[in-house]
């Protein structure tokens, strides 16, 4: 048994007694207070989750590449630094998965890249249906490291791996009606969920015209850093015109046709007042929307000055002299 | 204004401002993804726009339900709403095109959408202004109120802008002009009431 009751808490511990009476309602309060903050907070998170989200470390697999590679050989290529491979495979535009810039990354795995057919025809003496794999390994594969530029106004550097079009178009020889090349997309909504919602009209085609087509800076690209292509970026098969708005650079390629006739390509038919047939990177010539005279270079702070024919003038500007490039954008 | 609900306008507060400050945050660490200045700009707009519609949603819901808490909390949606714009400018003007004037100074004259949103920005400061008890007794109430019904005029700006901004798919940026088109009907629709009863009581009388 004890005599002495334990010490009292000093008086600066008591609570007041007008606080004491209020106890319930201030706990009440608080309970309130913190509710309606989560409420308002998490219904504006909620709000805004659906936009660009940006990836917690998400670095997508993609394999190695089986033959040998000709290394970047500076002609053509950028010494300016690389954008890093995350970025480049998390920030794609690639409405066959989505409208948000990390859609791809996360849902382009339903796309099947193996097998993967490729036709060529049209107006070629020579005809091919062929198995990508196939078509890859019969031409040395080379490194290109360039400049992309989006039609938004944001940049990038991109060590590219693939075939120069001219060399598959040399192959199928093609005849002399042939003006223009059309390149076509798969359609297949259940592996590009994207395709079942009609943003855009499915499939989505591009086309060059046959003498950019031809022309050495053009690719057919199957890999980026020295790996194989991811599925977000356009698995198996993509093109890149390094001049032109990255629209141009049609993803996961299934048929490439020779015509007479200009093809009738995605987003100029979408909306032909913003985006040209040609879409050559031009500085003078502004979106409707925004101005084209600067771009944020993905990784960088700041803008920077966007450069005629995105700094490929002096390869490509001959192959439109005489044309009005402010109409013929 | 010692209400019975002390903690509703500091917690709206705390829950609006919360996701700038994440962004914040976010932002000086580089964790804002590929494109951080694009997603502090989506995400400080989207916000703008959700709390201005927040705030003009606080008469018709009153209206509509009887409660009496919305009017209590339209001041500070407001303000978060006009907080939000601020941030949106600042992340344009200085984190985008590196204060030069000269670019968006082109940019405000010769391109509509940017027009636009900085046309509602600019209407939502005299709002913010004149949004203390003070400034409504300076004003008078009948004026105060005509010169806040700019806040309708911002929203719409507001929604055309987000509209104009979207590359192909504008459903989200209807969406959220459709609840403006709502809480419209509802101001119309309880003016058209007012008058006819009004009508009806001088005939009356």
């Amino acid at each position: 048994m004890r005599d002495k009751l334990p010490p009292e808490p000093p008086g600066s511990e008591v609570t007041p007694e007008k606080l004491y009476l209020r106890r319930r309602e201030l706990i009440k309060n608080a309970g309130l207070f913190a509710g309606t903050a989560a409420v308002v907070g998490g219904g504006l998170y909620l709000l805004g989750l659906k936009r660009t989200q940006p990836m917690d470390g998400f670095v997508p697999d993609a394999g190695a590449v089986a033959q040998p590679v000709v290394p970047a050989r500076g002609a053509f290529d950028t010494a300016e630094p690389r954008t890093s491979y995350e970025d480049i495979t998390t920030y794609n535009n690639f409405y066959e998965f989505g409208l948000d810039k990390n859609d791809p990354a996360r849902r382009a795995h339903t796309l099947k890249t193996r097998p993967w057919t490729v036709v060529v025809d049209g107006e070629v003496h020579q005809p091919r249906t062929v198995d990508v794999d196939q078509l890859i390994s019969s031409f040395p594969l080379e490194e290109r490291v360039y400049r992309m530029r989006c039609v938004e106004a944001w940049s990038m550097v991109i060590p590219w791996l693939g075939i120069p079009l001219g060399k598959l178009l040399e192959q199928v020889q093609p005849t002399s009606f042939a003006k223009y090349v059309a390149f076509t997309t798969l359609e297949d909504p259940e592996q590009m969920p994207g395709q079942k919602s009609p943003v855009l009209d499915w499939p989505y085609v591009e086309g060059l015209r046959l003498d950019e087509a031809l022309h050495p800076l053009t690719l057919l690209a199957t890999g980026l850093y020295g790996k194989q292509l991811p599925a977000q970026n356009g698995a198996p098969l993509r093109l890149v015109v390094p001049w032109k708005y990255g629209f141009k650079g049609i993803k996961s390629i299934v048929r490439i046709t020779l015509t007479r006739e200009q093809p009738r390509t995605t987003w100029n038919l979408a909306n032909g007042r913003e985006y040209g047939f040609y879409a050559n990177v031009n500085p003078e010539v502004d979106h409707p929307r925004w101005s084209q005279a600067s771009e944020r270079r993905i990784g960088d702070s700041g803008r920077r000055p966007t450069l005629p024919f995105n700094g490929y003038a002096e390869q490509v500007a001959d192959l439109y002299r005489g044309m009005d490039l402010k109409r013929d954008f | 204004m010692a209400s019975k609900q002390p903690w509703l306008n500091p917690a709206v507060a705390v829950g609006g401002l919360a996701p700038l400050a994440q962004l914040a945050v976010q932002g000086a660490q580089g964790q804002l993804g590929a494109n951080g200045i694009e997603f502090a700009l989506n995400q400080t707009g989207l916000f703008a726009l959700a709390m201005l519609l927040a705030s003009l949603a606080c008469t018709p819901v009153r209206l509509v339900s009887g409660w009496t808490w919305p009017a209590r909390i339209r001041r500070t949606l407001g303000l978060l709403a006009f907080t939000y714009a601020g941030a949106h400018f600042l992340t344009y003007a200085v984190l985008d095109q590196g204060v030069d004037v000269r670019a968006m100074v082109e940019d405000v004259v010769t391109r509509p959408f940017i027009t636009v949103g900085f046309t509602a920005f600019v209407l939502l400061v005299p709002l913010a202004v004149t949004s203390t008890n003070r400034q409504v007794r300076r004003l008078g109430f009948p004026k105060w109120q005509r010169l806040h019904r700019l806040a309708y005029v911002a929203a719409v700006l507001g929604v055309v802008h987000f509209v104009w901004r979207v590359k192909k798919d504008v459903t989200e940026p209807a969406l959220y002009g459709a609840v403006l088109a709502l809480l419209l009907a509802v101001r119309v629709g309880e003016a058209v009431r007012k008058r006819r009863a009004l009508a009806a009581a001088q005939r009356t009388a």
